[in-house]
């Protein structure tokens, strides 16, 4: 079983819409997506939920105001700046509050609760491309890396019972903590680009990441027409670095108008972009397993 | 005034709203928040004068007064410190996972022994400049780093209450979202009418009601799509600001860094009238707050 992972470090480069056509394209697999704070992935799946489960991690403070003898000593030690004097009584700003628990273990009449956070939910559907595991960070929580681990672990456990093949996770943007918990043990990194200058500059520092992590990485430059000087650049620095050249998709305007009709582009058409990612995928798909890790 | 860019969802085109606002603003602090991915710099090119380290406190054990009690393991939320004691004849050990680390302070200020000091680790840089006019200041993290909200808090610390600033702030809606936001009276929204665009717009939107921000919507490459977008803004009372309809050669121009407003008069206009809208909102937003106070 391979763990594939699409991430792109700039936003909107065109993950989940290859990811996406993935789903269609390769048998025997589960879909995970692990951009948990801003999940699209089931908006072309159209997923039928199985099981659904709550998140809890971490947790925030709360100091009771009754009791509370506004000693400040709280807000003094409080690295967040996340208690403020009100009349008399300390809050929390529940945003700011990292869950360090300090203030409870420091309040002198031990009037601060450390009340257990409810992050999120995370889903197990079906779908007509086989099983999908995804979540839903609730609004302005945290540990989103973790709710990545956990999601990310429940696939590979479905992965191996069912005797899968691939496990194929869309991530998030970025290179930071849920992007980390993405990337981390998988077999390999496909990272989508475009042919402008952020996201050249935002692919360099994933491929970066990856190589720190020691996955082999592979590139998919997305609408590489829209400048064919900066996507040759692309291809010459990637040589350079070790990554393979997975394919090359034009720029269509059809793509967004697609995403109205909730199914993966390759269902979709059969035009240029529907071929250029199609090839992509055999490429990735005929990767022979021993490739999977590059020696250290 | 403090003016952020955000959006929910990657590549609606924050950045490009942030840096042509920027750019026909002139006298403005800019700040891009951006900084597991910065992009603005590659646009308004600052000379990036100042080069100043970020780094978050650490616990380090000294190991002469450690007595292996546990307290600092039990204390972090973070699973950052494992202790193991010693057994038989074997001497216990502290081992510290840095990167795990929050910098709370919590097993510096309650080791019974004082055998926790703190020390700096490095987690990123934050970059200041000019680029004309424009006072310019970013953050990068290091590639590797798990946690942008401290050096995110850093990069903030550069908002000037004297003069306009922007923040141009990182996807999503989590934690360096909220880290960016913090403190900003107006909140732009960029966004694409497509249902990607409108499925996190609707979960930015969320955030900001949280937190209690004002904000508009920009509505980029306003005609590839669905009406989704535009429904939902009239539905929710959410004001749309500004649209920007696709236009190949302003794509080709970003794809080389360009700025849209340099290129074409047309554009700055519609730029400068997107900043006085926000003003309008903005001033309107709090004469609504005096009446409700005073009435």
């Amino acid at each position: 079983m391979k763990q594939i992972v699409v991430i792109s470090g700039k936003g909107g480069t065109g993950k989940t819409i290859f990811t996406a056509s993935l789903a269609s394209l390769a048998e025997n697999k589960v879909m995970v997506d692990c951009d948990v704070d801003a999940a699209n992935l089931h908006l072309l799946l159209s997923p039928r939920v199985v099981e659904t489960h709550e998140f809890r991690s971490g947790a925030t403070a709360w100091i009771n105001p009754d009791t509370c003898i506004a000693c400040g000593e709280c807000a003094e030690m409080c690295r967040f700046e996340a208690i403020r004097g009100a009349d008399d009584h300390y809050v929390v700003d529940p945003l700011a509050c990292e869950g360090c628990g300090l203030c409870a273990r420091i309040c002198p009449v031990e009037v601060v609760e450390m009340r257990e956070n409810l992050c999120g939910q995370w889903y197990l559907s079906d779908t007509a491309y086989g099983p999908f595991v995804h979540a839903k960070l609730g609004i302005a929580r945290e540990n989103s890396g973790k709710l990545v681990a956990c999601i990310r672990q429940k696939a590979k456990e479905l992965a191996e019972t069912r005797r899968l093949d691939y496990v194929i996770i869309d991530g998030p943007p970025g290179i930071g903590c849920p992007v980390l918990a993405s990337l981390t043990d998988t077999d390999l990194a496909v990272i989508v680009t475009e042919p402008t200058l952020s996201g050249i500059h935002d692919a360099r520092r994933v491929m970066e990441l990856a190589r720190h992590f020691r996955i082999p990485a592979g590139i998919v430059i997305n609408k590489w027409d829209i400048n064919p000087e900066r996507s040759r650049e692309i291809e010459a620095f990637c040589a350079l670095e070790g990554v393979s050249l997975l394919g090359r998709i034009p720029f269509s305007k059809r793509v967004a108008e697609s995403l109205i009709r909730a199914v993966p582009y390759v269902e979709t058409a059969g035009d240029d972009v529907a071929a250029a990612i199609r090839a992509a995928w055999d490429k990735i798909d005929s990767k022979p397993a021993g490739e999977a890790r590059r020696p250290s | 005034m403090v003016i952020a860019v955000a959006s929910g969802k990657g590549g609606t085109g924050k950045t490009t709203v942030a840096v042509n606002l920027a750019r026909v603003l002139g006298d403005v602090q800019f700040l891009d928040c951006d900084v597991e991915e910065p992009n603005a710099h590659l646009f308004l090119k600052p000379d990036l004068a100042e080069r100043i380290p970020a780094r978050v406190m650490v616990p380090e054990i000294i190991e002469e007064k450690c007595t292996y009690c546990g307290k600092c393991a039990e204390v972090c939320a973070f699973n950052a410190i494992a202790v193991i004691p010693p057994r038989g004849g074997l001497k216990g050990g502290v081992l510290v996972f840095p990167n795990l680390c929050h910098s709370c302070g919590g097993c510096f200020l309650l080791c019974p022994e004082g055998a926790i000091r703190e020390v700096p680790r490095e987690i990123g840089v934050v970059e200041t400049g000019r680029a004309g006019a424009i006072r310019f200041a970013h953050g990068r993290l290091h590639v590797g780093e798990a946690m942008s909200p401290p050096l995110i808090r850093q990069v903030k610390k550069h908002v000037d209450r004297t003069r306009t600033t922007l923040v141009d702030a990182p996807p999503g809606t989590s934690c360096p979202v909220i880290n960016s936001l913090e403190g900003s009276d107006y909140c732009l929204l960029v966004t694409e009418p497509t249902p990607f665009g409108l499925n996190d717009l609707v979960l930015a939107v969320e955030v900001l009601r949280v937190m209690g921000i004002p904000h508009g919507l920009v509505i980029n490459r306003c005609d590839i799509g669905d009406d989704g977008v535009e429904s939902y803004a009239k539905a929710s009372g959410i004001p749309v600001l500004m649209r920007i309809p696709f236009d190949r050669e302003i794509a080709e121009r970003y794809s080389r860094g360009l700025i849209a407003v340099d290129g074409s008069g047309e554009y700055a206009e519609k730029f400068r009238a997107l900043y006085e809208a926000i003003r309008n909102r903005y001033e309107a937003d709090r004469g609504h707050q005096r009446q409700r106070r005073h009435g």
